[in-house]
C-alpha cells in the first residue's frame, strides 16, 4: 500500500517541484525564444506522459498487491494474475500514439534547429578566439570582412595569426583583455577559433553555443535583443582552468557600440605600434599572447 | 512464433544431449583462482566490478564536497577534481556497469539459463577475467604514476587530454588508454563466448523465442559490444601514438601558452565520432542486459508473463541496431556539419518509441498481476520511474535545439546519471537480491534490504531531479567551483549542499548493503529451493548453488516460455520451462 503512496508522492513532487520550482532558465536577452518554446512543448508532451505513467504503475501497486502473509519475503496470493500475453491492438495503439507524441517534439525542434544553422544575410560577422584560458575577440573593421587567419602564424606580434598580406585583416579590429561588445538589435554571425584545445563559447542568456575547435572555424547567429552585461562561460572542459575561463559581454546601443568600437585598434595600427616599440627599444616586444593562467590555477 | 497458451505447446520428445566434455579442476587454484567454470568466473568478475566500483563511488563523494562546499575542503585543487571527475566516470560506465552486467551477470546466467553446462569456450572465458583484472590494475595504478590521472573526463577529447594544461596528461593518459585497450580484449574474449554460447549451446527445446528477456538484452548487449568496442580500441591506439610519438590523428596545428607545437593536420572530431560510435551503443550495453533483467524480475514477482513477449524482443534488438546510427546527438554543438543534427536528431527521437513501448509493457505486465512487493520487485519497480524520467529529458537533448542550451550543463549530468546511473545500478540490486540465493543458497537479510532500497531510491531521485533545473539556469558541468556569476542565484549553492549531502547517505546506504552481502553469504536464512517460484532453468537445476555442469545427468528439455505465470487450469501459479506437459498439475 504504502508503495503506491510513495509513487504518487514521487509523480505530484515532482510535479510540485517543477511548477513552484525557484530554478529556471536565466532571463532571455537573444533571439533564441523559440529555444525555450521548444523547451516548453517538450515539457507539455513528456510531462503528462511522466505523471501518467507514475500513476498508472501506482493503482496497479495498489490494486494488484498480494496480501502480505506470515513471510513477508513471498507473500500469500489472495488471487491469481490474469493470462492474456499480448494484446495487438493495445500495443498497436500505443505504438501509435508514442510516435505521434515524438512526432510533436521532433517538427518544432528541427524547425528551429533550421533557423539555427541559416544564418541570415545581415548578420556581420565578429570571431572569438579562445585558448587557455582566456577569451579574445576580433571584429572586421570598416571594410566589413573579416581577414583570413592561420594558427601556424600565431605569436607574440600576431596574436590571432592573421595572414600579413591579406589586404581586408589590415583593418580588422582585435580585442584582448577587455570586454566583448554586441549591438542591440544586430544580427551577428560569431565565428568561433581556438588555439590549442576545445572550449565553448557560452553565454547562458543567449542560450545559443557552440564548440571551439582547433584547425576548425565553427559558428553560430544570434541577435541580442536586450542591452547588459552579461558572463561568458566555456563550456567544453579544456584542463585545470575551465573554471576560470570567464568574460563578459556587452550588449549596448548603437550609438554607445560605435562609440566604443571606435576606441579599439585595428590590426594595422597594432602592428604600427609594434615596429615603433621596437624602434624606441629594441630590447623588448611585448608578448601579448603569452601564458596567462587564470586566477589560481596551478603552476605547471 | 512464441507459445503464449499451454494449448499451442508442441510435444518435445525426451532428451538424449549427450555429455559435454567438461574440463574439471584437479586443484584448488584451478577450482577457484584460475576457474573455467563461468558461474565462478561470474563472482570473480563481479567481485573486481564491485570493488572499483566502491572506488568509483568514493571519488564521487570528494566531486560532490567540493561542489556542496566549495572553498571549504582545500585539498581538493582543480586538477585533483578533473580527475576525480575522470575516474568516476571512467570506472561506473566501463569498469563497473559493463563489467557486472556482462561479465557478472551474463557468465552467471547465459549457461544456467540457456540450459548449457558452460560457455563454449571456458579456458578463453577465465582469459578474460584475468585480463579484464589486469585492465582494472592498470587503471588503478594510474593514481600513482607521477602527475596522477587523466583530469580529461571520461570522454577523453583531444587535443586536452594529451596537452599540459589537462592534470594527468602524461603518464595518466597513457596509462588509462592502455587500460582501455586491455578491458577491450578481455571483453572481446568473454563476448565471443556469450554470443556463441547462446547460439550454439541451447538446450533442447530453448528455441530463440523461448529465451527469457535477460538472455535477449544480454546477448544484444554483448552483440553491440562486440561491434563498437573496436571504435574506441583504435581511437585510444591513435592517441596514444600522438601522445607517445608525436603522431597528429588527432591533432591539428597547435599554439599552446604562446608556443607552437609540433602538430599539425589531425581532426579533433574524428576522435568525438569515433568514441561516440562506440559511445552511444555503449548506454544500451548498459542499459539492454538491465531491460531484461528487470522484465524478467517484474514478470516473477508480480506472477504475471511479461506483456508484449514479442514486442520486448523485437524492441531490444530494434533499439541495438539503432543505437548505431544515434551517436553525433552526443555532437550536436561539436562543430561537425551542422546539417548532420537534422538526421541525428530524427533517429535519436525514433529510438523513443520502442524504448516508451518496453516502459509500457513494463507497467502492463503489473496490471491485473499478483504483485508481491519483494525487494528485488521494489527495485524493479524503482527502475521504471527512474528509467522513465531519465529517457524523458534524453528526448530534450536528443531534439536538436533543445541540446543547444542544455548541454554542457548540469541538464546533462543529471540525465545520464537517472537514466544510465541510477536506473541499471537499482536493477543491478533488484537482480542481486534476486540471484544471490541461488548463488549463496540464503536469502539475503529482509530489514537491511528495505533500508537499502528505500535510501538508495529516494536519495537517489532526491539527488538527481532537482540537478536537472540547476542545468536550466545555466550552470556548467565539470566546474570545480562556479563562484561569482550574474545569473546564478544563491539558492542554487544550497541545493548543491543539499544535493551532496543526499550523496552521502545514499552512499552510506550501500555501506549497509555490502555488509548485508557478507554477513548473509555466511549467516544468511538458509533460502528454499526456487525460493520466488520462478520459471527458468537456472532455479530447476539439481544443487543449489548449481554445481559444476550446472545440470545433473541430463539436460533438461524446455517446452514452453519462461513467462507460464498464473496460466488459466494449472494448480500452481507457475510452470517451469522444462516440466513435462503431462506432469503440469491441472
Amino acid at each position: 500500500m504504502w508503495v503506491a503512496i510513495v509513487v504518487v508522492l514521487v509523480a505530484l513532487g515532482s510535479l510540485l517541484f517543477h511548477l513552484f520550482t525557484p530554478w529556471w532558465s536565466t532571463e532571455i536577452a537573444s533571439n533564441w525564444g523559440s529555444m525555450d518554446l521548444t523547451i516548453d512543448i517538450t515539457f507539455w508532451i513528456t510531462g503528462p506522459a511522466y505523471i501518467l505513467i507514475l500513476l498508472f504503475t501506482a493503482f496497479c501497486i495498489y490494486k494488484f498487491h498480494a496480501k502480505v502473509g506470515k513471510n513477508e519475503a513471498a507473500p500469500e496470493s489472495n488471487h491469481k494474475a490474469a493470462y492474456d500475453p499480448e494484446n495487438k491492438k493495445l500495443e498497436w495503439w500505443l505504438t501509435v500514439g508514442t510516435t505521434v507524441g515524438v512526432a510533436g517534439l521532433l517538427a518544432p525542434g528541427l524547425i528551429v534547429w533550421n533557423s539555427y544553422v541559416t544564418v541570415p544575410e545581415e548578420a556581420v560577422e565578429i570571431e572569438v578566439l579562445g585558448q587557455q584560458w582566456q577569451w579574445g575577440y576580433r571584429y572586421p573593421g570598416a571594410d566589413g570582412k573579416l581577414g583570413t587567419s592561420d594558427a601556424t602564424l600565431v605569436n607574440g606580434d600576431n596574436p590571432f595569426g592573421l595572414i600579413l598580406d591579406d589586404p581586408n585583416g589590415q583593418d580588422d579590429i582585435l580585442v584582448e583583455g577587455d570586454d566583448l561588445h554586441l549591438q542591440l538589435d544586430q544580427p551577428v554571425n560569431v565565428l568561433l577559433r581556438s588555439l590549442d584545445v576545445l572550449h565553448d563559447f557560452y553565454v547562458p542568456q543567449f542560450r545559443a553555443k557552440m564548440d571551439m575547435v582547433p584547425g576548425l572555424v565553427t559558428f553560430f547567429w544570434m541577435t541580442p535583443t536586450r542591452t547588459g552585461t552579461f558572463d561568458i562561460l566555456c563550456a567544453e572542459l579544456c584542463g585545470s582552468g575551465h573554471y576560470a575561463m570567464r568574460g563578459t559581454v556587452v550588449v549596448d546601443e548603437k550609438a554607445d557600440y560605435d562609440a566604443w568600437l571606435s576606441e579599439q585598434q585595428t590590426f594595422a595600427q597594432f602592428r604600427a605600434a609594434l615596429e615603433d616599440k621596437s624602434k624606441d627599444n629594441s630590447s623588448v616586444v611585448m608578448n601579448t599572447v603569452g601564458p596567462q593562467p587564470a586566477h589560481g590555477v596551478m603552476s605547471r | 512464433m512464441v507459445d503464449v497458451t499451454p494449448e499451442k505447446i508442441e510435444h518435445v520428445g525426451p532428451a538424449e544431449v549427450p555429455e559435454v566434455d567438461l574440463y574439471h579442476a584437479h586443484s584448488w587454484w584451478t577450482k577457484y583462482v584460475f576457474c573455467q567454470d563461468a558461474k565462478v568466473i561470474a563472482i570473480q568478475y563481479g567481485c573486481t566490478a564491485v570493488a572499483i566500483g566502491l572506488v568509483g563511488l568514493v571519488l564521487s563523494w570528494i566531486m560532490r564536497l567540493q561542489l556542496g562546499f566549495p572553498e571549504f575542503f582545500s585539498f581538493i585543487s582543480p586538477e585533483l577534481y578533473l580527475q576525480f571527475v575522470t575516474m568516476h566516470g571512467m570506472i561506473m560506465v566501463i569498469y563497473l556497469l559493463t563489467a557486472l552486467f556482462l561479465g557478472s551477470f551474463g557468465n552467471y546466467l547465459i549457461p544456467l539459463m540457456v540450459g548449457a553446462r558452460d560457455m563454449v569456450f571456458p579456458y578463453v572465458n577465465m582469459l578474460s577475467f584475468w585480463v579484464y583484472l589486469i585492465a582494472v590494475l592498470v587503471l588503478c595504478a594510474s593514481f600513482f604514476v607521477p602527475g596522477g590521472p587523466t583530469g580529461a573526463g571520461w570522454t577523453l577529447y583531444p587535443p586536452q587530454a594529451i596537452l599540459s594544461g589537462t592534470p594527468g596528461s602524461g603518464a595518466g593518459i597513457v596509462l588509462m588508454l592502455v587500460s582501455l585497450a586491455l578491458f577491450i580484449v578481455g571483453f572481446t574474449m568473454g563476448g565471443l563466448n556469450y554470443v556463441v554460447t547462446i547460439l550454439q549451446a541451447r538446450t533442447r527445446g530453448m528455441t530463440l523465442m523461448r529465451m527469457p528477456l535477460t538472455i535477449w538484452g544480454i546477448f544484444t548487449a554483448t552483440v553491440l559490444a562486440l561491434l563498437a568496442f573496436p571504435a574506441l580500441f583504435v581511437s585510444a591506439i591513435m592517441m596514444t601514438l600522438d601522445s607517445v610519438l608525436g603522431t597528429s590523428f588527432f591533432m591539428p596545428a597547435i599554439v599552446e601558452f604562446g608556443e607552437q607545437l609540433a602538430y599539425g593536420g589531425g581532426s579533433p572530431v574524428l576522435f568525438q565520432h569515433l568514441f561516440w560510435f562506440f559511445g552511444h551503443p555503449e548506454v544500451y550495453i548498459v542499459a539492454l542486459p538491465a531491460f531484461g533483467i528487470v522484465s524478467d524480475l517484474l514478470s516473477i514477482h508480480a506472477r504475471r508473463h511479461i506483456f508484449g513477449y514479442r514486442m520486448m524482443v523485437w524492441a531490444i534488438v530494434g533499439i541495438g541496431a539503432l543505437s548505431f546510427v544515434v551517436w553525433a546527438h552526443h555532437m550536436y554543438v561539436s562543430g561537425m556539419n551542422p546539417y548532420f543534427g537534422f538526421f541525428f536528431a530524427t533517429t535519436t527521437l525514433i529510438i523513443a518509441v520502442p524504448t516508451a513501448l518496453k516502459v509500457y509493457n513494463w507497467t502492463l505486465t503489473l496490471w491485473r498481476g499478483d504483485i508481491h512487493l519483494t525487494i528485488p520487485m521494489l527495485f524493479a519497480i524503482a527502475f521504471i520511474i527512474t528509467f522513465v524520467n531519465g529517457g524523458i529529458t534524453g528526448l530534450f537533448l536528443g531534439n536538436v535545439v533543445v541540446d543547444v542550451p542544455l548541454s554542457d550543463t548540469m541538464f546533462v549530468v543529471a540525465h545520464f546519471h537517472m537514466v544510465m546511473g541510477v536506473a541499471p545500478i537499482l536493477v543491478v540490486f533488484g537482480a542481486i537480491y534476486h540471484w544471490f540465493p541461488l548463488m549463496s543458497g540464503r536469502m539475503l537479510n529482509n530489514a537491511m534490504g528495505q533500508f537499502h532500497f528505500w535510501v538508495t531510491f529516494v536519495g537517489a531521485y532526491l539527488i538527481y531531479f532537482p540537478m536537472h533545473y540547476l542545468g536550466f539556469i545555466g550552470v556548467p558541468r565539470r566546474y570545480w567551483e562556479i563562484g561569482e556569476t550574474s545569473f546564478i542565484p544563491d539558492s542554487a549553492d544550497s541545493l548543491n549542499a543539499f544535493i551532496t549531502v543526499a550523496a552521502l547517505i545514499v552512499g552510506f546506504a550501500q555501506v549497509v548493503f555490502i555488509y548485508n552481502i557478507i554477513v548473509s553469504v555466511f549467516r544468511g536464512e538458509k533460502a528454499e529451493r526456487n525460493p520466488w517460484k520462478a520459471t527458468s532453468l537456472e532455479w530447476q537445476t539439481e544443487t543449489v548453488p548449481p554445481g559444476h555442469g550446472n545440470f545433473g545427468e541430463e539436460a533438461p528439455v524446455v517446452y514452453r516460455w519462461a513467462y507460464s505465470f498464473s496460466v488459466p487450469g494449472t494448480v500452481d501459479d507457475y510452470v517451469p520451462q522444462n516440466v513435462h506437459p503431462d506432469y503440469v498439475k491441472k
